[in-house]
């Protein structure tokens, strides 16, 4: 999958999961860009990815991410 | 009524769509308050999230406190100023196996694990006790789901050092204490870890990543489950199963093929497949599920397909059968209106989709399930939640017949011309006392369950109800009615808090199936009498609307009060002078 598409797909999630149609993300979009994504809102998040991509992070994975551009990353390897 | 929220339940989008499908609950009118404390060994936030959706869809109104991390045990037992300002009325405690603090040893012999097992159960007898004595509010507790690995492989079940097996007897312990207690619930996360998987269930990851003691996949099952338990505890189990006949009850069309055709019975499959679903119907009876009918269909062919040898349901089995060629939405109200129930305690079984999008879309409130596979019928009615027990008293078991009795009694009423003659023929005794302790679970339970007739809709738990019974200044009656047709139990409930020489009035609530048979009467004579008895003056009544008592809104006025106040929300106080009253006498022989 391309890595726009994935991107294109990822906003989606974001806008369910912050209830807000307002949002896109980008490569370099962290927590601190987005209202409400604190570590509770980031569960919920990750689930949502992984349930879009039909793909499950590892821990390794889940605990080295820094923001989104590597969380495309991840998705990329794990598709 | 959301369909991603009930059987089978859509997890992913509960999840994802949180925020947004809470505001569209949050839309609904009528929602009644709780205040929920959830006391955690493990991260709740997701598991509060997801029970506040399902708690809405139910009509319930939550408003939570919750433990700091993994502080169940200090704020049960020590106690929080925050938690006591909170004043919960349900507490539920969400541990699991991961909260066991010692496990045995190998090394252990028979009587060290013992001791162990003593040791681990009083950490939450000691919990438990605190709670009832600091809140004395209904307390949901879970059990054990099993560990994540089995040391003793096969054996860890069977050999007592296993953790498998330490884990069932602590299990054993809990449920004995349930057994014993009442206002004490398990929320039994064993049995859904086992629907679950427990594989996916217990997930490593989500432990050590976020110190949940389950995926969060699995949390909204885990929250619907315990959102059951509430919105039973408070009465909004739903009541009535209505039941199609053609393929939901038996194989094939009875109209078509005849009562020979049908398929029910152990012969062939698809015969035993309806046999099992008709048994599994006839045993929700026993739990007090009303069953009634409701179907395309000569009720002629409708009866003889009930008739059939090989059925367990048989037609006396049914409260009420329409089996006609009207719409299936007015044929579900007039069942409603012949058994003095809302339509909204119904649950509509029908194999046929249009027939159920027809319902589900009438805005009844009646609950319809999916039932598109026979094999998959029982299912989902059971993980439906719709009818979850929390106390079987013997009126429930009693339900049935009770509104049998009902039936004939109408037939009475329909043979005797005069409504006066029909009271007088029924041979009515009641007894109206003082409550008493062998009747505060069912009165408890008729606070909670009673919409219609329910003049202030308190709702009370057992420890409430217990408060008002011990306490000097409140004057408390329960009503319990039979006639020649049976045994209605305990059907009206009054309760008035003393003031001076005024009694306020804090519950007045009776079962709408003694409608129009002057039990009314005959309670608020007993009330004038015991009040007059303690010099009380004046009686002072409170009626607040709801979107359900419409029928008691000039209940006081046809009683002989003066309304004295109005708000602009239409609720009302009334007063009643004791010395002025004249007993009404109505036609029953009361026992004081």
């Amino acid at each position: 999958m391309e890595r726009a598409e994935i991107f294109e797909k990822l906003n989606e999630v974001f806008r369910d999961v912050f209830d807000d149609e307002s949002i896109t993300v980008g490569e370099d979009t962290t927590a601190k860009d987005v209202e409400g994504w604190d570590s509770l809102r980031h569960i919920t998040l990750l689930a949502a990815i992984e349930d879009e991509f039909d793909i499950e992070f590892s821990m390794g994975q889940t605990v080295s991410m820094k923001n989104v551009g590597e969380m495309v990353d991840f998705i990329q390897e794990e598709l | 009524m959301m369909d991603e929220l009930h059987y089978p339940i859509d997890s992913k989008l509960l999840l994802r769509k949180k925020a947004k499908i809470k505001k569209q609950l949050l839309e609904q009118e009528g929602l009644i308050e709780k205040r929920i404390a959830v006391l955690g060994g493990s991260t709740t936030n997701e598991v509060v999230d997801q029970l506040e959706l399902f708690l809405l869809d139910y009509g319930i109104k939550p408003e939570f406190y919750q433990s700091e991390y993994a502080q169940y045990w200090q704020d049960a037992v020590f106690g929080t100023e925050e938690l006591d300002a909170f004043k919960p009325d349900v507490i539920y405690i969400h541990t699991g196996w991961r909260n066991i603090t010692a496990f045995p040893n190998t090394s252990d012999d028979k009587q060290t694990v013992d001791s162990l097992l003593d040791e681990q159960y009083n950490h939450f007898l000691t919990m438990w006790e605190k709670i009832a004595e600091r809140y004395g509010c209904p307390v949901i507790q879970n059990n054990f789901d099993r560990p994540s690995y089995r040391l003793l492989g096969n054996s860890d079940v069977s050999d007592y050092r296993g953790r498998t097996n330490f884990i069932s007897r602590l299990n054993q312990l809990f449920y004995q204490y349930a057994q014993t207690h009442s206002g004490f619930y398990i929320n039994d996360i064993d049995y859904l870890a086992a629907c679950y998987g427990l594989d996916a269930w217990s997930n490593p990851l989500f432990w050590n990543m976020y110190k949940y003691s389950l995926c969060l996949d699995a949390i909204p099952l885990l929250s619907k489950s315990v959102a059951d338990i509430i919105k039973s505890i408070y009465g909004k189990n739903k009541k009535v199963l209505v039941l199609d006949l053609d393929n939901t009850l038996w194989g094939g069309v009875v109209g078509d093929s005849g009562v020979e055709g049908i398929q029910i019975g152990p012969e062939v499959p698809m015969g035993q497949v309806y046999s099992e679903f008709q048994e599994y119907v006839k045993a929700l009876k026993s739990i007090g599920v009303l069953l009634a009918v409701n179907s395309k269909n000569d009720e002629e062919n409708a009866l003889a397909g009930l008739n059939h040898p090989n059925g367990a349901l048989k037609p006396d089995d049914f409260v009420s059968i329409k089996a006609n060629w009207d719409n299936k939405d007015r044929n579900m109200l007039q069942i409603a209106q012949e058994l003095n129930l809302g339509v909204d305690s119904f649950v509509f079984a029908d194999d046929n989709p249009a027939e159920r999008e027809i319902i589900k879309h009438s805005g009844l409130g009646v609950s319809v399930p999916e039932m598109n596979r026979v094999e998959n019928y029982i299912r989902v009615l059971d993980h439906g939640g719709y009818f979850e027990v929390t106390s079987l008293s013997s009126d429930d078991l009693a339900r049935v017949k009770m509104y049998q009795a009902n039936q004939q009694r109408t037939r009475l009423e329909q043979s005797v011309g005069n409504y006066e003659d029909f009271l007088k023929s029924l041979n009515m005794k009641a007894v109206i006392r003082p409550f008493e302790p062998i009747y505060m679970q069912r009165i408890a339970q008729l606070t909670n369950k009673s919409n219609q007739f329910n003049l202030t809709t308190l709702r009370c738990s057992e420890g409430d109800i217990q408060h008002m019974a011990e306490s000097p200044d409140y004057l408390c009656l329960y009503g319990k009615l039979e006639d020649k047709f049976g045994d209605n139990g305990v059907v009206s409930v009054i309760s008035g808090e003393r003031k001076g020489n005024e009694l306020h009035m804090r519950l007045w609530l009776m079962s709408c199936r003694v409608l129009k048979r002057g039990m009314e009467d005959a309670m608020l004579d007993s009330l004038v009498s015991d009040a007059a008895a303690l010099g009380i003056t004046d009686i002072i009544g409170y009626y607040y609307p709801t979107p359900k008592n419409n029928m008691v809104r000039e209940f006081y006025s046809r009683m002989g009060f003066e309304k004295t106040e109005e708000d602009a929300d239409g609720n009302t106080v009334w007063r009643l002078s004791t010395a002025d009253y004249k007993p009404k006498n109505p036609a029953i022989e009361i026992t004081r």
